[in-house]
């Protein structure tokens, strides 16, 4: 008897050894400490900039190993050592001032005929190479009553516009009201009002006579249609503040109905980052009330009809109109720097064109009045509240500047009346990114500093490395010849798996690695199967070959059911487990597939080309 | 050379001392299940919620003055420990229902280690989970351990027999007990990564389970005059070198993931050790005893064909 493969066998694990190896093959190159420089809104970099950063770079002492344009258009910088990477992206930042947006990155130094088939390393997760994890919540409730705002707003402008009759708009928590003071009043606009809002408010009379009401609710589809957007929105702001932070390869993703998660590789400074993240400032612009005595309202707590009570920074009470002049929806771009008549802390603030028209119009209007800038800040936490979270939203708003109009105000002007240059360099990076359509609050946070990513790389590939090779002195001595075998397996297995992570671009974190040590342990399990079993034929007297061949195929159903439940308890950690679970059950499934082939298929290769064609093999090392 | 572990000859009579295996389980399960009513286990914050911060000094510090620091700021209830060295401090910190600011409070912890005390405290890791998002994961990790056991269950159902499907479930609970009664006794502290540990225990242990199963179903074909428990035994003595090296591959590179990985795998290893060991006890006592107690034996796994048709094959 003798044990061989068909030939196109062989020449499977030929194909699958090599290529496997090819795409794991990247991963052994070190990455290059580099700086990414870009614009931030279209990314690229023209080449006045470059020579500029040349001549810079180089006037320092400081020459990049590499300089390389990327697909989006940015500059890669490539330097041989991190502290090089620091001192450029210093000097970057000093002299590109806010016009570039300058962020620290690890390059994979893959070379280029790796790059031309795909090839690319493993993603490292965050604790590994250190960074920010944010999970945010968005309070999907809140989109109810900004609708609700707006609408009132909008309400009020067009009924006055198409000249109806109405007494005011009233705002709920989750409805309008729009009260009249005859019922005809009220049936003249109902109809109007049904047209011009189809699909978004469903309206319904109320009372009757001077108390006759329009009630409206938001439809159905509608606030779905809200939310969806708010959340969207949310994450296109998220996006531009993290660019405007200057992080490389940042992920900003939507997990499940109502939460974003964010994460920053490298970014060290969590305080700031949470700042930017997190907040929602934004700024409205108000007509100062000339009727009415703010001191008076603010000891009574009521505003006269029209009016809404505000202070200052200082305390002061001030009444300002209800009706928004300009909210900051239409601001364009933000800058902070000094007022230029004070020599303050200022915001220089640059309005669309809509915006700049609206601005224009109703400044003209009031020339010689006063204005006031609100700032407005919103921040949200879950607290526990009868041992259910529930989210809290506080709202804070500020007279942060009083300001007589004294000529029609166009696209472009300043606030003062700021704190310090750090409120205002916040303010302005707030107002560029844009308003978060719905207040968020951070859920969950995981930092990991640099050492210690570092540290986690280094200790679990130690532990992998020391592992795979006690495992391997082991199976020599216990299995001799067939030892050797089943450690050549081992080994592809280990490539097969970082190729296959590679090659999905899986994110490798520390349950990753402690999921690729747990398959080594258990891949050999397949081959101690098959061992005892060709032991065992051998002592009930089957000849070498016949112990060989029937091992392999007494111990496959063993191995196939063994590793199918394992696999099973592997999928369903893959789905219903979060992040760090999901990481430890890609490893560990894509190890036992793994295994099925080397353990079986290319154990049995070797050991057919080395004792099958033995015509008369009397004894096995094993 | 390793000597061959040799149980070719070996019949060691496994299933006999059924009373003693079989009380020393049970006895071991209560334990651990009044163990986790009573004591309960030492959720980490993946699961209750709460702030940690972990900072790394250049020197080993005393406790005492970060404590002092800590107190000073406002923290008096953070829990102050070494982690790993005594250059690292981890720091905890319970969740607060009425702060209105828990996101930031790991930045006040920095700041407030940034005024006195030892020098030099560098930010190693925060962790900040909100209470929302602990209870959302308890409840993820519990009904994920439910799947799998439902997903093995029907698995084992159809390949085998379903006396052997509740057997493997037997065993797999009763390893799963065992190692978290051990975590409630040692008052380990219960993370996620031990929960993907717990799951790893639930594969490995099926993975021995189903291995001696096989084999059971297989002897009641080849040896077909012996009496059920003595086909079990046999099964058991036969597979006793395959679950006895590969618990010792696996242990080997557990003991080098536990020594070498650093703490943060600590937990992780130190659970998986105790499910393979327990995992490796309970397949050779626990799993044919199941079994057999279950009403396993030749007519359940071979249906009556043509009596005496196959009598040739006996040894």
């Amino acid at each position: 008897m003798r044990n061989s493969y068909p030939a196109w066998l062989y020449a499977l694990i030929i194909v699958v050894v090599l290529g496997m190896g090819l795409y794991a093959a990247p991963n052994l190159f070190p990455e290059d400490p580099s700086v990414q420089v870009g614009d931030p809104m279209t990314g690229e970099v023209d080449q006045n900039i470059r020579d500029l950063m040349d001549t810079i770079l180089s006037a320092q002492g400081v020459t990049p190993k590499q300089v390389e344009e990327q697909e989006d258009g940015q500059v890669l910088l490539r330097f041989e050592t991190s502290d090089d990477q620091a001192r450029a992206a210093d000097i970057l930042r000093n002299a590109l001032d806010d016009t570039h947006t300058v962020a620290l990155n690890l390059a994979p130094a893959t070379p280029n005929w790796l790059r031309a088939i795909n090839g690319q390393p493993m993603a490292l997760g965050l604790d590994l190479r250190g960074g920010v994890h944010f999970l945010m919540e968005v309070d999907l409730e809140a989109v109810v009553g900004t609708a609700m705002e707006r609408y009132s707003n909008e309400l009020r402008r067009l009924l006055r516009e198409e000249r109806y009759t109405f007494d005011s708009v009233e705002r709920g928590p989750d409805y309008l009201e729009v009260r009249f003071t005859a019922e005809a009043d009220r049936n003249a606009v109902e109809g109007w009002l049904n047209r011009q809002y189809r699909g978004e408010l469903a309206w319904e009379a109320r009372g009757s006579g001077e108390d006759s009401r329009l009630v409206a609710v938001l439809e159905d589809e509608h606030l779905t249609e809200l939310r969806r957007q708010a959340l969207q929105q949310n994450i296109s702001t998220l996006r531009s503040r993290v660019d405007e932070l200057g992080v490389a390869e940042p992920i900003i993703a939507q997990q499940g109905e109502h939460r974003i998660v964010v994460q920053l590789p490298g970014v060290q400074d969590t305080a700031r980052a949470k700042e930017v993240i997190g907040a929602t400032a934004t700024l409205e612009f108000r007509m100062v009330s000339e009727s009415g005595d703010a001191f008076e309202a603010d000891a009574s707590g009521r505003a006269p009809s029209g009016t809404r009570l505000y202070h200052e920074r200082d305390g002061t009470p001030v009444l300002l109109q209800r009706q928004v002049m300009l909210t900051g929806d239409y601001i364009t771009d933000a800058s902070s720097g000094i007022a230029q008549d004070t020599g303050g802390p200022a915001v220089f603030i640059n309005l669309d064109g809509q915006g700049a028209r609206i601005f224009s119009r109703v400044t003209a209007d009031n020339v010689g009045r006063l204005m006031a800038t609100v700032f407005i800040e919103t921040t949200t936490e879950t607290v526990e509240e009868d041992g259910e979270p529930v989210m809290r939203t506080s709202r804070s708003e500020e007279v942060i500047n009083v300001a007589r109009i004294n000529e029609p105000l166009g696209r472009r002007f300043q606030i003062s009346g700021l704190d310090s240059t750090r409120e205002a360099r916040n303010l302005a990076l707030l107002l560029r990114a844009g308003a978060l359509a719905a207040p968020m609050s951070i859920v969950e946070e995981r930092t990991v500093g640099p050492s210690l990513g570092q540290e986690n790389i280094d200790r679990g590939m130690q532990s992998v490395v020391i592992g795979f090779i006690l495992v391997m002195i082991f199976m020599i001595l216990y299995y001799r010849v067939f030892g050797v075998v089943a450690n050549v397996a081992l080994a592809l297995n280990l490539i097969i798996i970082v190729a296959v992570l590679s090659m999905l671009q899986a994110t490798l974190t520390l349950p990753g690695i402690a999921g690729i040590v747990l398959t080594v342990g258990m891949a050999v399990d397949a081959n101690v199967l098959i061992f005892e079993r060709i032991r065992e034929e051998i002592r009930n007297g089957l000849s070498p070959q016949a112990a060989i061949s029937s091992g392999y195929d007494r111990a496959f159903t063993t191995i196939a059911d063994a590793n199918i439940t394992t696999l099973i308890a592997a999928l369903v950690l893959f789905l219903f487990g979060t992040g760090p679970i999901k990481g430890f059950a890609i490893t560990l499934s894509i190890g036992i597939i793994a295994s099925m082939f080397t353990a079986i298929i290319v154990t049995r290769a070797i050991i057919n080309l080395t004792y099958g064609r033995q015509r008369r093999l009397t004894r096995l090392a094993i | 050379m390793l000597p061959h572990l040799n149980f070719a000859e070996s019949n060691i009579d496994f299933l006999g001392k059924r009373r003693i295996t079989i009380a020393i389980s049970v006895v071991l399960v209560l334990v651990s299940v009044a163990l986790l009513a009573t004591r309960g286990l030492n959720f980490g914050i993946d699961f209750t919620g709460g702030t940690l911060v972990e900072v790394g000094y250049p020197e080993a510090v005393d406790l005492q003055p970060i404590r002092q620091q800590l107190a000073d700021s406002g923290f008096a209830g953070a829990q102050v420990q070494t982690f790993g060295t005594s250059r690292d401090v981890l720091i905890r910190l319970a969740p607060r229902a009425d702060d209105p600011d828990q996101a930031t409070l790991s930045n006040q912890v920095l700041n407030a280690l940034g005024s006195g005390g030892p020098e030099g405290a560098e930010l190693r890791r925060v962790e900040f989970v909100g209470p929302a998002v602990g209870e959302e994961l308890r409840e993820q990790g519990g009904l994920a351990m439910i799947y799998a056991l439902a997903g093995i269950l029907i698995y084992v159902a159809v390949r085998f027999e379903w006396r052997f499907s509740i057997g493997s479930v037997l065993a797999l609970v009763h390893d799963v007990a065992i190692t978290l009664g051990i975590f409630s006794l040692l008052q380990l502290e219960f993370d996620l990564g031990v929960l993907a540990a717990v799951l790893a225990v639930i594969g490995y242990s099926l993975n021995d389970t189903i291995v001696v199963y096989d084999r059971i179903r297989e002897n009641f074909r080849i040896l077909r005059k012996q009496g059920t428990e003595q086909v079990m035994n046999n099964a058991v003595n036969k597979t006793l070198a395959r679950t006895i090296v590969t618990s010792a591959t696996t242990l080997l590179v557990l003991f080098s993931l536990a020594f070498l990985g650093g703490a943060a795998l600590q937990n992780f290893s130190i659970a998986l050790i105790i499910g393979v060991l327990v995992g490796t006890y309970s397949s050779i006592f626990i799993a044919a005893t199941a079994a057999l107690l279950l009403g396993v034996d030749r007519q359940v796994l071979l249906p009556v064909k043509k009596e005496g048709a196959e009598e040739d094959q006996t040894p």
